[in-house]
């Protein structure tokens, strides 16, 4: 082997882990190294503080609400999404130029701008002149506040995840489905097992890796919410619907609090470290994989 | 079931003592009435369905066609008698849109090139050498997969302001030059390709370079598509990367300048806004349209491997 077929993996691999290095695994350190310290962004020394920041973040209720409003936000869209787009899964695993159809549509919010789902969805949820607002009085109810109302800002802000999420999820459900043999379907079939046990005895273990796998993105996806937020409300009203990234970016881009943004987002890195290492972990014991 | 069965017109014919044979008479009527109530359900639940999906897309071209009074009617016009195709006019003079539609093009278009020229060479040495590291360096790849750049905008922020790079477009795109994703997805194309076919084009003394430039590359060329589609559409359609790299309008993209029609026009000017949002969602919907399956194919099933 000449020097240059030993040295040639490491040319080839090298453009690319540079730019990991640079710009995901070297700022993922030195977000820790700011988080301890006391620095507003324009002052050329930097104040050593320790764990101070973490401190006060916790003790103080903005941020404790913040970190609610983001579980909340979470366990809701994750679940929603999740359990309505196995159903619809089931439902529309068939062929043919109708179902095609369907599929697109329920997919196409996917591959659209969160920009203009945020914006879209500000004049549908509008309070006075809205669309839904129309719909719903249709059926004889009352107006709805929407985003502009601290009871319902953070379950219109998941509606709309649900609304972008759901086609996404229920094709990747359908894919899983289709990967699952058709002879273990006309088995059940000659075992006469009836449907529901044929689902939760077959079905949904097959589909184990799929579900884990969604789990686990629509959870890291809305840890992470920004856009909608950024757009429809501000993290309002009365920090109703302020969660984790968007805290951060308004500690260190409006209020240049760069060491407390940064123990906010070693927070969130601590949030995504465990689910990532939760999946994995699941992924290698229990769950089935072909 | 045996193959005699699978009879006449390839239909299953009913087994003796199967299911299937039912004796003709009222329930089986009642039976097929109601398989066919059912199924009348099921299509009305699909349209429902679609309604949902597609009506809010419906009302923003609707609403882009209105006049400001027009959209405050109630029950609403879905055709606007008089379209008042202006209210696009109106959304581009907002702002410079030429300028932004230029920055997202150039912006995700070098992202695509630079991708592929780093995760095509980084997967082929992942997938097809043994050298010592590349555990540890592949893992440092699966590493960053699990990074949101949620994550890590700040740190990144303070970096790209050190090297001066903030609100150019290189500091838009020099992040994105390589994809974990991207290199996660080839390794298992390259690793698909059967040994023997690279033992003989390197008996034929082909240079490695291009065994895989003539050889490897295109037969990867699929999974490379779907790589395109979805990085393009990704970076076309961002907003949390430029609006915080950005100060000034130097390298704001589309979706910015979108967002900031409000900022101009003010809070109520639905009927601008849904122009401007018209402006921004039609090449990626008309594109949708036009190559549906490839699209999906490139987000749905690349996720499931």
């Amino acid at each position: 082997m000449t020097v240059w077929e030993r040295l040639r993996p490491y040319s080839m691999v090298a453009p690319a882990i540079i730019v990991f290095a640079m710009f995901f695994i070297y700022p993922i350190f030195y977000m820790m190294y700011l988080s301890l310290f006391d620095w507003n962004f324009v002052s050329p020394t930097k104040t050593f503080v320790g764990i101070q920041n973490f401190v006060d973040l916790l003790s103080e209720p903005d941020f404790r609400q913040v970190l609610s409003n983001t579980t909340l936000y979470t366990v809701l869209t994750v679940t929603l999404t999740t359990g309505l787009s196995l159903f619809m899964a089931i439902w529309l695993n068939r062929s043919g130029f109708f179902y095609g159809l369907v599929q697109g549509a329920i997919f196409s919010p996917h591959i659209i701008s969160l920009v203009s789902i945020s914006l879209l969805w500000s004049w549908l949820m509008d309070p006075e002149y809205g669309l839904l607002n129309w719909v719903i009085g249709l059926f004889g109810f009352g107006k709805l506040e929407w985003l502009s109302h601290p009871s319902t800002s953070l379950i219109s802000l998941v509606i709309v995840a649900v609304w972008k999420g759901l086609g996404y999820n229920t094709l990747v459900f359908i894919a899983g489905l289709q990967s699952i043999p058709q002879d273990i379907y006309e088995a059940a079939s000659l075992d006469r097992s009836r449907p529901w046990t044929t689902f939760t005895r077959l079905i949904l273990p097959m589909l184990s890796p799929t579900i884990f796998f969604l789990v686990i993105i629509n959870l890291i996806g809305s840890f992470q919410v920004f856009e909608t937020i950024a757009i429809m409300t501000q993290g309002g009203p009365v920090n109703s619907t302020n969660t984790l990234v968007y805290y951060i970016y308004e500690a260190g881009f409006r209020f240049f609090k760069i060491g407390y943004a940064s123990a906010a987002g070693v927070i969130l890195l601590f949030i995504v470290g465990i689910l990532t290492i939760v999946y994995f972990r699941l992924l290698s014991s229990r769950v089935h994989y072909r | 079931m045996e193959p005699a069965n699978r009879a006449f017109d390839g239909h299953t014919v009913a087994v003796p003592g199967g299911r299937m044979l039912e004796a003709p008479g009222r329930p089986a009527l009642v039976r097929s009435a109601a398989v066919l109530l059912l199924k009348a359900l099921n299509v009305a639940a699909l349209l429902l369905l679609v309604l949902i999906f597609a009506m809010p897309f419906v009302w923003m071209l609707s609403t882009s066609l209105k006049t400001l009074p027009e959209t405050m009617i109630f029950p609403p016009e879905w055709i606007p008698r008089n379209p008042v195709w202006s209210n696009y006019a109106s959304a581009w003079q907002t702002g410079p849109f030429l300028h932004y539609i230029t920055n997202s093009a150039v912006i995700s278009v070098s992202i695509l090139l630079l991708q592929m020229l780093t995760i095509i060479p980084a997967a082929y040495a992942f997938a097809r050498y043994r050298f010592v590291g590349s555990g540890f360096l592949f893992s440092l790849v699966m590493v960053t997969l699990m990074i949101p750049t949620q994550l890590i905008f700040l740190p990144v922020y303070l970096e790209l302001s050190a090297f001066k790079l903030l609100n150019t477009h290189l500091g838009l795109i020099l992040p994105f030059a390589s994809s974990a994703f991207g290199i996660f997805l080839l390794r298992q194309a390259f690793r698909q390709i059967p040994e023997e076919l690279v033992e003989a084009s390197r008996l034929d003394q082909a240079k490695e370079w291009k065994i895989i430039i003539r050889i490897m590359v295109p037969m990867v060329k699929p999974v490379l598509v779907t790589f395109a589609l979805f990085s393009f559409i990704a970076h076309w359609n961002d907003y949390f990367w430029p609006l915080v790299m950005t100060t000034n309008e130097t390298a704001r993209t589309l979706p910015i300048g979108i967002a900031k029609i409000r900022e101009v026009e003010g809070g109520g000017t639905w009927n601008i806004l849904m122009a401007g949002n018209v402006i921004l969602v039609a090449p990626i919907l008309a594109a949708f349209f036009l190559a549906q399956k490839h699209i999906i194919k490139a987000f749905v099933y690349n996720g499931v491997k």
